[in-house]
């Protein structure tokens, strides 16, 4: 099946279910067990079980989301990335899922660190602060960005550590992660085009999908 | 002997294992009996039993008028044909403790357990643990012909029960259900348990424990004891809600010697109605094996080991108000269960009904169990 033929249906239920989900679940292979962290109500753990047959689990930190998840009959508990990370074993899991919630952890570095201990591969997910309406509305108007994605106040947003592609590549190279796989798309979850550029990605593309591993 | 008991001593369904039971404490006991209820069918696969274990003051009256109090079940609100634990699907399996005093093997069940020796145990019950109620209810699974429970369910002491189960035969349970209860009892609980004992013993009808003897049942200190442990049941925002500082209708002269707020006839009624239907050598033993309880020390101190390697589907449930088994003790058993790699679901219901929301009827509660039986299902590939 066809990227957009994939993502089309998506499109219409955006609002209700971020639309990078499918990306991600595109870098995770079949009967895997994944750790899905911020799982929110369990749509990607649903979703990895019913179409992959994923032991997926996940972890949420709104109690009435994991209310709501559990009533789905979805493994998902109540925690804190920032804390809860660390009770887990090394290697419990194939992948460690972190989708749109690095920017909004208290300590990211330390959340990655947790993610490829417990994890053989991570797949981490975020909105992009280096696409150029961002870049633009600062640079205009001076004042912090207010665009679809970054659609909070600065006083009211839970964002608390916004990140460009470039930096992640950074931070990546920093702490010694391989980066398997990556790829940049717009709201709607189309795949922006420039795979070879990054300095392209991060000019045009709205959200980001990063696929770790830990190097040896 | 039986005069004397008699609004105890009913007719409860039951099965006799001649071979007896090895207890944690050394002990053989000789004889065990196991009185249980069902509720559903089990289907051809032996696949659908679901064990609900009950707390302390409950018993195998699950889901249906109970014959002593003529109330309904204790969880029917929650197990029932169309309800969360739905008897149209599973087959619902409850039976009384060990040391209880509803037809199983305890301080008042007779040494010979319907053989010769007709003498009740009375406090030379050996003392039990949680673990050994445990092993009585796989007897009886076995009996009843099941390998595998798809699930084991209970709250506050029947939480203990589940963790027990999970741990001792991780392989005879498929997914767990540990509700507002902890991985030991903490010293707080003891202490208020160690209050209720005091009260009995301090009943001069309490007679060393051979109180069948005389006739009169230390039913005060058994009140006084179910009291205290009311109050640790409920949330001092339940009771403000529910009787505030009101004082009861017609009580005009002030003194320490008469009952003047709502909230002491309240108690009151929970104690003297309590008496009827429970015996103070049961409540002895159960409250000690409660207090025994601490999963970690039979593990090396190591809760994740107590479940290393467990294939189990566990689901925690705590409520915001319970200062009983507060949600700090269900987050140590999530993060226990996380060290050892366990599927693990958890949640905490927000509620203002203490540690009594359990018995309730709570739709989060409902929600998440029936939610969670049913993902669990679809897992075991239950039809």
């Amino acid at each position: 099946m066809s990227l957009a033929a994939r993502i089309a249906p998506l499109r219409h239920v955006a609002k209700n279910m971020r639309v990078d989900l499918d990306l991600i679940a595109g870098m995770i292979a079949p009967g895997t067990r994944v750790l899905d962290i911020g799982c929110g109500d369990g749509p990607l753990i649903a979703h990895l079980f019913r179409t992959k047959g994923c032991d997926a689990r996940g972890i949420e930190i709104d109690m009435k989301e994991v209310t709501r998840a559990v009533a789905r009959g979805l493994p998902v508990m109540q925690g804190d990335a920032d804390i809860d990370l660390a009770h887990y074993p090394d290697g419990a899991f194939d992948y460690v899922v972190l989708s749109r919630t690095l920017q909004a952890v208290g300590r990211p570095r330390a959340v990655l660190r947790q993610m490829l201990r417990i994890g053989t591969r991570a797949v981490v997910s975020f909105p992009n602060f280096g696409h150029w309406l961002v870049r633009w509305q600062l640079l205009a108007r001076g004042r912090m960005p207010m665009t679809p994605t970054w659609d909070r106040m600065w006083y009211e947003t839970p964002n608390i550590h916004p990140c460009t592609i470039r930096d992640f590549f950074d931070l990546c190279h920093a702490e010694g992660y391989a980066v398997e796989r990556w790829l940049a798309a717009d709201e709607a979850g189309h795949r922006a085009p420039w795979r070879r550029a990054p300095w392209l990605a991060n000019l045009f593309g709205e959200q980001a999908v990063f696929l770790l591993r830990a190097k040896r | 002997m039986e005069q004397v008991l008699s609004p105890l001593a009913i007719a409860h369904q039951h099965v006799v294992f001649e071979e007896g039971l090895a207890l944690d404490c050394g002990v053989h006991l000789p004889r065990l009996t196991v009185a249980y209820r069902t509720y559903g069918r089990l289907d051809a696969a032996r696949a659908n039993a679901v064990l609900v274990c009950h707390a302390l003051t409950g018993d195998q009256y699950v889901a249906e008028t109970h014959p002593l109090t003529g109330k309904p079940g204790w969880w029917e609100v929650l197990v029932g044909p169309g309800r969360a634990i739905d008897t149209e699907r599973y087959f619902v399996i409850s039976s009384n403790v060990l040391g209880g005093c509803m037809g199983s093997s305890g301080p008042r069940s007779p040494r010979g357990e319907g053989g010769d020796d007709q003498a009740l145990w009375g406090t030379d019950f050996p003392p039990i643990t949680i673990r050994d109620m445990v092993r009585a209810q796989r007897r009886l699974i076995a009996h009843l012909g099941i390998e595998r429970l798809f699930a084991v369910i209970g709250g506050s002491m029947g939480g203990m029960q589940v963790l027990e189960w999970a741990a001792t035969y991780p392989d005879a349970v498929f997914a767990a259900i540990p509700i507002a209860t902890a991985a030991h009892h903490s010293a707080q609980n003891i202490a208020f348990h160690e209050v209720g004992r005091q009260a009995i013993f301090a009943d001069p009808d309490w007679q060393g424990g051979r109180y069948w003897q005389s006739g009169r049942t230390p039913a005060r200190g058994l009140a006084v004891a179910r009291m205290v442990a009311h109050i640790t049941y409920l949330s001092e925002q339940a009771l403000t809600r529910k009787f505030g500082r009101r004082v009861r209708a017609g009580s005009s002269v002030l003194g320490p010697y008469s009952d003047i707020f709502e909230v002491e006839s309240y108690l009151q009624h929970q104690g003297s109605s309590f008496v009827h239907r429970f015996d103070a050598n049961s409540y002895l033993a159960i409250t000690r094996a409660m207090d025994y309880f601490d999963l970690a020390a039979e593990h090396n101190d190591d809760l994740a080991s107590a479940f290393a390697g467990t294939k189990t589907r566990f689901c925690l449930v705590s409520f915001s108000s319970d200062w009983l088994f507060p949600t700090s003790e269900s987050r140590a058993l999530v993060r226990a269960l996380n060290r050892a790699a366990a599927n693990v679901s958890f949640v905490e219901i927000e509620t203002d009904k203490g540690h009594d929301a359990f018995l309730l009827d709570e739709p989060d509660l409902a929600r998440a169990l029936s939610g969670f039986l049913a993902g669990c299902a679809e897992h075991a590939r239950l039809a």
